[in-house]
């Protein structure tokens, strides 16, 4: 029992973080139609910029994590104005393409400003635990989670209540009938880019904590974070975090007890049962668990 | 049809002016060809004309739509009260006081009712006067009291398109353009429209109302004018329209020739032929 919860627990940050990155690839796909393959590169930059913050300008981490975090807002809606917004009208092929290609270059900006070498995020958490019963809670993830939960909460919130969230959910149903309403698209394509880059921020933040723990490819969580997307069905924001969830303790559950059932599998099955999960699901439900049938416009 | 504008009555002050204007979609479809037609303040303008003849892309020309349809105005312009709008965009056009209800209702099936009404008032600033506008629209409509909490996509034909009417006044328009809001709806509920943009102009608000329902625009309006193939092919009061013989046998289905079908089971004839192709 205790084994099972200990791997539940680690499920569940692990989960936290591909729910944030999810949300972020849910959240510019339902306003632009696009899948944003240079989410892994915003999340290193983001955890990057923390660090920069933290241990180059001297800013106490909280400080540091939330300045990065909104750079990171900034800098996805930047990349929106600057570059995507110059591809509207293009075929999607074409803006998936530049997006990959923005993701070469963020990758390129990190290693020549930070370097390939594992770096210390500077994080208060390190390898600290809290033992409840026979699990063992590491601080970094129990703020993972609990860090996770608010800005989710916080998110849901917004998209539900406010104005511009309200806006968001008109502009994905319905681009030219928001625009006939005065609510602009560029804007909202804007937001949308800027809370996914906070979100991928954030993830990045969560993913490099811990000793040596902050490297250039800690991007590559992205790619896991993409069947848990297409879990929950791609245009879903809740399916986007339920999926992360999914894919995450899968992922736990498989580390641990792979040995006692299925140890003919290979010893790296773990990387690959997010995919197993996702081709499952996909076979019985083809749009994800709450995924529309209709896919929409760029 | 004859290019013969019928009289031209005296009307109050301008409140939307199109003139010359034409439009293309795609670099190469001539689709208006030199369009002229006015609003006075206060006024409802009928505006008619068979599938395809350019309404709807009037009305985008108007309130900045035709870009996401690669359409561009070519020539002419668009005032209201006086000042050029052809070069804005639609968020823009809307805070001047422009406000539609799109052809098909266009309403956001997943939001809510509430919600919907409150993209409406998008580009509204002040807490109160959203407020107060809220409680006018609910006055109106007030089927949708009960409904505000309705995903809107379940509603009817019907109150889904006072719920597209709604959303348009919640903007507080000076102007409102309406394109046809009778389209596959139930007589009665026709007459309900009807009736509310008669009380809606009666507040001030000055309308374009395009329809294929010619009945009950010319109905309502004060002028009206007709369209084809890009082209103002008639204007005039609306009364002198109603008894003019070419409307009377295409659009109203009044006609010696017993053997000729309305106009309106054209249209859906044409429509069926369309979802087929
Ligand atoms: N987005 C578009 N691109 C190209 N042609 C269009 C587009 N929208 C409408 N048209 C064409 O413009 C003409 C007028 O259409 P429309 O304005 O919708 O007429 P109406 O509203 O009077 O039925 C039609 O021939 C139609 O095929
Ligand atoms: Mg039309």
């Amino acid at each position: 029992m205790s084994e099972f919860l200990q791997l539940l627990f680690n499920g569940t940050a692990l989960g936290a973080r591909y729910a944030l990155v999810a949300l972020g690839f849910v959240i510019i796909y339902r306003a632009t139609g696009v899948i944003n393959f240079a989410q892994g590169g915003l999340l290193a930059l983001g955890a990057y910029l923390a660090y920069a913050l933290n241990d180059t300008a001297a800013l106490p981490f909280a400080l540091a994590v939330v300045g990065a975090v909104l750079l990171s807002g900034v800098i996805g809606a930047a990349t929106e104005r600057v570059v995507l917004r110059r591809m509207v009208g293009q075929p999607v092929f074409a803006v998936v393409m530049v997006t990959i290609g923005m993701l070469f270059i963020l990758e390129q900006t990190i290693t020549s400003i930070w370097g390939f070498e594992a770096l210390n995020l500077g994080d208060p958490w390190g390898v600290q635990t809290v033992r409840a019963g026979d699990v063992v809670l590491a601080t970094r993830d129990l703020w993972t989670i609990g860090l996770a939960a608010l800005v989710l909460a916080a998110f849901f919130a917004f998209f539900r209540f406010s104005k511009l969230g309200v806006a968001m959910r008109a502009t994905a149903f319905d681009q030219e009938a928001a625009l006939a309403q005065g609510i602009s698209a560029r804007r909202v394509f804007a937001v949308s880019w800027g809370i996914s880059g906070g979100l991928a921020c954030l993830a990045g933040v969560t993913l490099a904590a811990g000793p040596a723990a902050l490297s250039p490819g800690i991007g590559a969580i992205a790619l896991i974070a993409f069947p848990a997307m297409i879990v929950g069905g791609l245009d879903s924001p809740g399916g986007a975090v339920l999926g992360g969830l999914i894919i995450g303790i899968t992922q736990a559950m498989t580390t641990g007890y792979q040995d006692d059932f299925f140890p003919w599998a290979g010893s790296n099955f773990a990387a690959v049962m997010p995919y197993v999960v996702m081709v499952l699901i996909l076979l019985v439900r083809p749009y994800g668990l709450f995924g529309t049938k209709e896919v929409r416009r760029i | 049809m004859a290019a013969a504008p019928a009289e031209a009555p005296a009307r109050a002050a301008e409140m939307l002016t199109v003139r010359n204007v034409e439009v293309v979609y795609d670099d190469l479809a001539l689709v208006l060809r030199g369009v002229s037609l006015e609003v006075g303040d206060g006024e409802i303008v009928a505006l008619l004309g068979a599938n395809g003849a350019g309404k709807t892309t009037l009305l985008r020309a108007i309130t900045g739509l035709l870009d996401i349809h690669d359409g561009r105005v070519t020539k002419g312009g668009v005032a209201l009260q006086g000042t050029r709008i052809e070069k804005l965009d639609p968020p823009a056009i809307v805070r001047r006081g422009i406000a539609q209800v799109m052809e098909g209702r266009r309403i956001f099936a997943e939001l809510t009712v509430d919600e919907n009404l409150r993209t409406g008032a998008y580009t509204r600033k002040g807490r109160g006067e959203i407020a107060e506008g809220y409680a006018r629209v609910l006055d109106l409509f007030p089927v949708l009291k009960d409904r505000r909490s309705s995903v809107a996509g379940y509603l009817s034909g019907g109150e889904q398109q006072m719920v597209a009417m709604g959303r348009a006044l919640m903007a507080a328009p000076k102007l409102l353009l309406l394109d046809e809001p009778s389209l596959g709806l139930a007589p009665k509920i026709v007459e309900q429209i009807r009736d509310i943009i008669v009380e809606v102009n009666a507040q001030g608000v000055s309308v374009l109302l395009v329809e294929q329902n010619a009945q009950m625009a010319l109905g309502i309006a004060n002028r009206g004018y007709v369209m084809e193939t890009g082209r103002i092919v008639k204007e005039g009061a609306a009364s002198a329209l109603l008894a003019d013989e070419d409307i009377k046998e295409f659009y109203l289905g009044i006609t010696g020739d017993t053997g000729r079908r309305s106009f309106r089971e054209v249209k859906s004839y044409r429509r069926k032929k369309r979802w087929a192709a």
